[in-house]
């Protein structure tokens, strides 16, 4: 395993990492994997560090996934939550989060309907953020369990031909999605109606190949490796909106579509599944489905990042020997 | 922190003397290696396991599984730790329900490794027995943890550092006592 | 009495490029001559040193927002035209998007009383063309007008209707006014707060199409044809709309356009999520700005004007797609436009005009430097090296991409009506 210090303070977005970064991420997550086996799931790593959740926007497996991963660690979480926050009542993004602050967490994991609120936040911030999806910019360990879930499953991450499927305009998981797999030289092909697809996702990495785009659902399963379903969101707007009913004419990943693809190849979706909209239920639950062990890896990358940004008291390499 | 090499406390045939003795003697004092494991703690524990397996083998023909540990989870004391301490996966391919472990490390100093290491394994199930078998002991304990089986015990100051390097992970062979330059 | 020596003076209504002494006497130009011609006259007068530098008609800005009445947390009369003087500009023109909204002769009247007291420039007010700017029924135009109004506008949006604004031009064009809109259709812009393309995509910040803009400035130019009014491009921002305006020039409709320094400066990709890059119409395309310098050149632009939008600091320092659109730029519009003067890219002639005769013309006034014209002179630098601190500007607001920037030339000294109100 190369060792590649990260050299950030946050985890805001996957665009400014490079590929031998991301594969080290990666490699620190697979004793997470590890840990999730044993009969004692609780380590004691992060015992008296707090981690802050600060879910602007309604989020259950997220926030959950996120939450079991400090407590795995043994740290002690703080949460917000959208409802419920004084945001209702007037109170602006950075006071916020200084009131979240000024009770000492060790981090701030956060989850918030503009682009860039991550980014604001850390800008103000000493304490690491983690970006948990920030408007339609960024899902960073969205992206970063997808990875490890291909490369467990094919053994690698290199070269595949990845097809993304449905409003890739306002998905941050499909932007988090294409930049890091451009940067192991995956062939990127998104599909929707075109109102979903601008042209400019063309060039969105200046990693790699140009991605491309299509309109019709079977082309894009045509020889794919990877398929990437996104969700049909109901509370981000899909715009226009589009007849449901349209959407799964043209775009419903079903038995017959899938066989388009390469024999094997791999079905994710971020979650929640909407069975019978965009996905056939048969599909979604046969051997080709990644979904469940997506959930699994995310909480072993989730509790990777943490231990990476906070489990460290940050003095210089003592001795060698202090055993 | 600069670092000036004293002594050399073992050359490369003392090291390989001393891990067949000790092979031997934990063959002696097992009543039996039906339940007996070897866990070599990363990062030097783990060749140093490797070799005294191989040397179990070679005597009695005992095969002997050994498993890794990586302790960084399981410290107190992270804040010793480099500002980025990596992970190294473990792997113990068999289950330590009921087995008679050994854990192997190369030098025992304060104990806290060891302690972190015992919490690792009780993570994952129950062992029979614990004991634990060090290349030097070179004393300051800060906890109440001894080894049982001691490849040579070392008279040590604060300001010194035994360094074993061995050939699977430095390249050469040999114990050397270096001292801390202020 | 003041009396500019040693100065270089550039004067585009007469096209004089050429050292002269200026005399003042109160709030007039007495005399403009070769230097040493100007005798005993002089003799009790303040001199003022121009050497080395350059002496102008005073500047004018014909676009800023001054917030008073109703705003005067992030500006007042007083210490906008303050930032403003220390800009070189001896005049400005506040939109009408106060509150209440300046729709009316009393509202302009209690700005001018302001103004009497408080400014350090001339205050040209303009007023709104619709009442409460809602895009419903016509102002009371021409009581403004009456009162000092300059300009008809509902910045800040576009005139509702083409309907409404086939009403204001016909009613502006009888009474000689220009009318200035805020391009824009409202279904583009709706919930956007860039400029739609690459970088916007990447952000994943919604974003609004060049064409915006361009939609709302061909529906003007047909309204203003077929009224025959005087119409003005407010902050043009967009190739595709300059190619518009040029057309209508051509075709002789008396159509005129304004551009912001931070368009001629900046472009889109230099947004990120800083909120001090927020503003409507947004930064545009790299061709965009390379079309506005052209077009600065060669005359389809007629003025250059700031957009001086003051916000308090805690209105900006939020998420970037809730922040409010503007940023400041009396002070830093001279040095932006030096620097596109140095990179050989307009004359200094040119500049000149964009700052003077230009925004005259559309206002439908003069702006020379000529015994018997009111004494409003702009005295500037092309050399003198100076940095724009933002926590020093004379503004009460602090929001402006060009904090610690470096320009190589500035405002020296602004006289207006024969008085210094501002001297490096």
């Amino acid at each position: 395993m190369e060792i590649v210090p990260y050299r950030f303070n946050d985890l805001l977005a996957i665009e400014p990492l490079r590929a031998d970064e991301i594969t080290f991420l990666l490699d620190q997550s697979k004793p997470f994997q590890e840990i999730q086996r044993h009969p004692l799931k609780k380590l004691a790593t992060l015992r008296g560090k707090t981690v802050g959740l600060a879910f602007f926007e309604p989020s259950t497996r997220t926030r959950i996934s996120f939450s079991t991963a400090a407590s795995r660690l043994g740290a002690d979480t703080m949460q917000l939550q959208a409802e419920s926050s004084s945001l209702q009542k007037g109170e602006s993004l950075l006071d916020t989060v200084r009131t979240l602050d000024a009770m000492k967490p060790d981090c701030i994991v956060m989850r918030h309907r503009s682009s860039g609120a991550a980014d604001f936040v850390a800008r103000h911030l000493e304490i690491p953020v983690l970006n948990a999806g920030d408007g339609t910019h960024e899902h960073p360990t969205q992206a970063l369990l997808d990875a490890l879930t291909i490369r467990d499953r094919l053994g690698r991450l290199d070269g595949w031909n990845v097809s993304i499927i449905g409003d890739i305009l306002h998905s941050r998981v499909a932007r988090s999605n294409i930049h890091l797999l451009s940067r192991f030289g995956c062939h990127i092909t998104l599909c929707g109606p075109p109102m979903w697809v601008p042209r400019e996702l063309e060039h969105i990495t200046e990693c790699g190949a140009p991605v491309r785009r299509v309109s019709r659902v079977e082309e894009a399963l045509d020889g794919a490796d990877i398929v990437l379903m996104l969700r049909v969101q109901q509370e981000r707007m899909h715009e226009p909106k589009l007849p449901l009913d349209e959407y799964v004419m043209l775009y419903q990943l079903t038995q017959d579509r899938l066989r388009l693809a390469r024999p094997g190849a791999l079905v994710l979706h971020p979650g929640p599944m909407i069975r019978g909209l965009e996905i056939d239920p048969v599909v979604a639950d046969g051997p080709q489905s990644c979904v469940l062990e997506q959930v699994t890896n995310g909480l072993a990358v989730r509790m990777a990042l943490l231990f990476l940004l906070i489990g460290h008291g940050g003095e210089e390499s003592p001795a060698k020997d202090a055993s | 922190m600069r670092v000036v090499e004293k002594t050399q406390l073992m050359s490369a045939t003392e090291i390989d003397r001393t891990l067949q003795r000790v092979a031997h003697e934990i063959v002696e004092r097992s009543g039996g290696t039906t339940h007996l494991a070897l866990i070599g703690v990363r990062r030097r524990g783990v060749p140093l396991a490797q070799r005294i397996a191989r040397a179990m083998r070679a005597i009695d023909g005992v095969d002997v599984p050994v498993g890794t540990l990586d302790i960084t989870l399981y410290r107190d004391d992270l804040s010793m730790v480099a500002a980025q301490p990596v992970l190294q996966s473990s792997e113990i391919p068999f289950s330590v329900d009921d087995k008679d472990l050994i854990l192997v490390d190369d030098v025992l100093y304060t104990g806290r490794t060891i302690r972190a290491a015992m919490n690792g394994l009780f993570d994952l199930g129950r062992p029979r027995r614990v004991r634990l078998c060090v290349l030097i002991d070179r004393g300051h304990r800060e906890l109440p943890i001894e080894a049982a089986f001691i490849g040579r015990t070392v008279q040590t100051s604060d300001m010194e550092i035994i360094e074993v390097r061995l050939n699977e992970i430095d390249e050469e062979e040999r114990v050397m006592l270096v001292e801390r330059v202020p | 009495m003041l009396l500019i020596k040693g100065g270089r003076l550039l004067d585009p209504a007469s096209g004089t490029d050429a050292a002269r002494e200026i005399l003042i006497d109160g709030e007039r130009i007495v005399a403009v001559e070769a230097p040493g011609k100007i005798d005993a006259r002089s003799g009790d007068a303040q001199e003022i040193d121009a050497a080395g530098l350059i002496v102008a008609p005073g500047f004018i800005d014909m676009h800023c927002h001054l917030r008073e009445p109703g705003g005067e947390n992030s500006e007042t009369i007083e210490t906008g035209t303050r930032a403003a003087a220390r800009g070189g500009f001896t005049a400005v023109c506040p939109m009408p998007n106060t509150r209440p909204v300046h729709d009316n002769a009393s509202v302009t009247r209690a700005i001018l009383e302001r103004a009497q007291s408080a400014a350090h420039t001339r205050v040209w007010p303009i007023g709104a063309a619709s009442i409460g700017s809602q895009g419903e029924a016509l102002a009371e135009i021409a009581a403004m007008q009456k009162s000092g109004v300059v300009a008809v506008s509902d910045d800040g949006h576009p005139i509702a209707t083409a309907k409404l604004l086939r009403q204001v031009m016909d009613y502006c064009r009888s009474l000689g006014m220009p009318v200035i809109d805020h391009c824009e259709d409202t279904s583009l812009a709706a919930g956007a707060s860039m400029r739609e393309g690459p970088s916007s995509i990447r952000t994943g910040v919604r974003g609004m199409p060049a064409a915006t803009e361009t939609i709302g400035v061909g529906r003007d130019i047909q309204i203003a044809e077929l009224t025959g009014c005087r119409f003005h491009v407010a902050h043009l921002s967009a190739r595709g709309s300059l190619e518009m305006v040029r057309a209508a020039k051509h075709k002789g409709l008396t159509v005129s356009c304004e551009v912001t320094p931070h368009h001629f400066t900046m472009i889109d990709e230099e947004v990120g999520y800083d909120t001090h890059r927020k503003m409507n119409p947004p930064l545009g395309s790299r061709e965009d700005r390379d079309a506005l310098i052209e077009g600065l050149a060669d005359g389809t632009v007629d003025a250059i004007a700031t957009d001086h939008a003051p916000h308090e600091p805690a209105t900006k320092e939020v998420e970037f797609d809730r922040a409010p659109f503007g940023i400041t730029g009396f002070e830093t519009a001279l040095g932006l436009a030096l620097e596109l003067v140095h990179a050989k890219k307009i004359g200094l002639a040119r500049m000149v005009e964009l700052f003077t005769t230009g925004p005259a013309r559309v206002l439908g006034m003069q702006r020379k430097i000529a015994a018997g014209e009111p004494a409003d002179i702009t005295i500037f630098s092309t050399e003198h090296r100076w940095t724009f601190r933002a926590a020093e500007s004379a503004s009460k607001s602090r929001n402006t991409p060009f904090d610690g920037r470096e320009f190589r030339g500035g405002p020296m000294a602004t006289i207006v009506a024969g008085r210094v109100v501002y001297r490096r």
